[in-house]
């Protein structure tokens, strides 16, 4: 439980990391907060050569909200963006999913970034990401992408990110008006990782399910609502549809059959609560 | 026949501006209020640096992947996991023990110390030094916390001893609060 040997960089400026990670290619690997990747570390399941930190760099430390979208910058902790007073209003899907991530201690010092440069398909900040049509910044030593959320993420820890690219900035876009939004999740125990987790969005036209923890990715459905603005009458079976097609596995924690059962009845209890709530 | 050097595997030289992986770094933390100096490999973690380093037995270390609590001290004030966090990303910053807590109160335990003793909050202890450094950065916060509330940042730590019910009984005490009822006449 110690991490095998790395050499520690610290840079000074964003360019600098980039540089580093150039350089470093795949031996290099980016830390900020180091909530997801510090177990991984010490456990020896990565084992860098070089360990770039970009938790001290508050050229990350954007958290920003115009022209219709939020900002994360790489630097900013769960923590902080829960305080943030706004976010309710700005991103309340993100409001409401923030306090299942981690620990009030973890939480402290894990970035939303560094959840999604992770990539665990149970993880609520990808998830979040995913439901809401967000977006994630890369950025290397030459260029900066901008890739769609139900773009970025392949695979149990696996993304559309190279090696020398980092995550820049996540943007989230600003709820609109008239819209709502709801979260849930089922875990063993508070904090930890999901069983199955489920966000919701409603719209005047439209209701969508994004559900984390049963495929190898977040993954997002919706459905046009009926006239008159009701729950789809067949919602039963969209959602039996949807559970089957996530195919999720037995595992330790939890059966397929289980997770299915769970997507089917938290995911109507979400849609039901973020239809309900539309401003 | 030569040793041979791992790194001479890698075609990537090393950056010259990074710690080096094999060398001892001079680490310098704010220890409960007093400049403390140690060394310190890039790899070494917060949690080994207190103990073996600056023989800070205090912060205990349990499961060193974030899970259990007893390891969490402040860094800058904030509550968090020493095994979570390198050394070296300590170095020129202020770190606070269970250490510090009687000593910036002239020796004596503070108000949560003795509420934990009153309530039988602890039994073995090992959790309880963690417990008491997120307590301490969470109640500056949330001065006046709801069960549930406390419940919620409890979560962040595993207790096998008490069941928690102690530890809940002991923060609603010390914050002026209504002790949970049914639970109040024996702990």
């Amino acid at each position: 439980m110690k991490p095998a040997p790395f050499d520690y960089l610290r840079p000074a400026t964003v360019a600098d990391a980039l540089a580093a990670l150039a350089a470093g290619g795949d031996d290099a690997r980016v830390i900020a907060g180091g909530q997801s990747l510090m177990p991984m570390l010490n456990m020896r399941l990565v084992q860098p050569r070089l360990l770039i930190d970009l938790g001290g760099l508050s050229e990350l430390g954007t958290l920003r909200a115009e022209d219709g979208w939020l900002t994360v910058g790489a630097a900013v902790t769960q923590a902080q963006a829960l305080a943030r007073p706004g976010l309710t209003d700005e991103v309340p899907l993100l409001a409401a999913a923030l306090p299942w991530v981690g620990h009030v201690q973890t939480r402290n010092r894990g970035t939303l970034c560094g959840s999604v440069a992770h990539a665990d398909p149970s993880a609520e900040v990808p998830l979040c990401l995913v439901a809401t049509g967000g977006e994630v910044v890369l950025r290397n030593a030459g260029r900066r992408r901008t890739v769609a959320a139900a773009d970025f993420f392949l695979g149990p820890l696996t993304t559309a990110r190279a090696a020398d690219e980092i995550v820049e900035s996540l943007r989230f876009p600003l709820a609109a008006p008239g819209s709502g939004h709801a979260f849930r999740e089922m875990s063993m125990r508070h904090g930890d990782f999901a069983i199955v987790a489920c966000a919701a969005t409603a719209t005047a036209e439209r209701i969508g399910l994004a559900v984390g923890g049963v495929a190898d990715r977040p993954t997002a459905r919706s459905w046009p609502l009926a006239p008159g603005g009701a729950l789809p009458p067949d919602l039963d079976a969209h959602l039996n549809a949807f559970a089957w097609e996530l195919g999720g596995d037995d595992d330790q924690h939890a059966s397929a059959r289980y997770r299915r059962e769970l997507v089917r009845r938290i995911g109507r209890t979400v849609l039901e609560e973020a239809l309900s709530c539309r401003s | 026949m030569p040793v041979l050097n791992p790194r001479a595997l890698n075609p990537r030289a090393p950056n010259p501006r990074a710690l080096n992986a094999d060398t001892r770094h001079t680490v310098t933390i704010t220890l409960n209020g007093r400049p403390r100096s140690g060394q310190a490999h890039p790899r070494l973690l917060l949690s080994d640096f207190l103990r073996h380093e600056l023989g800070a037995h205090g912060t205990r270390v349990g499961c060193e992947h974030g899970v259990c609590g007893a390891c969490t001290v402040r860094l800058d004030g904030i509550a968090v996991r020493a095994c979570l966090t390198l050394a070296v990303q300590a170095d020129g910053r202020r770190v606070d023990t269970v250490e510090g807590l009687a000593e910036a109160n002239q020796g004596r335990m503070t108000a949560l110390q003795e509420a934990f003793r009153r309530h039988h909050a602890l039994q073995c202890g090992f959790c309880t030094a963690g417990i008491l450094m997120s307590l301490s950065d969470w109640l500056e916060r949330t001065p006046n916390p709801t069960d549930e509330e406390l419940r919620d940042m409890l979560s962040g730590h595993l207790c096998r001893c008490t069941g928690y019910a102690g530890i809940v009984r002991a923060v609603m005490d010390v914050t002026g609060q209504a002790i949970p009822s049914g639970e109040s006449a024996h702990v």
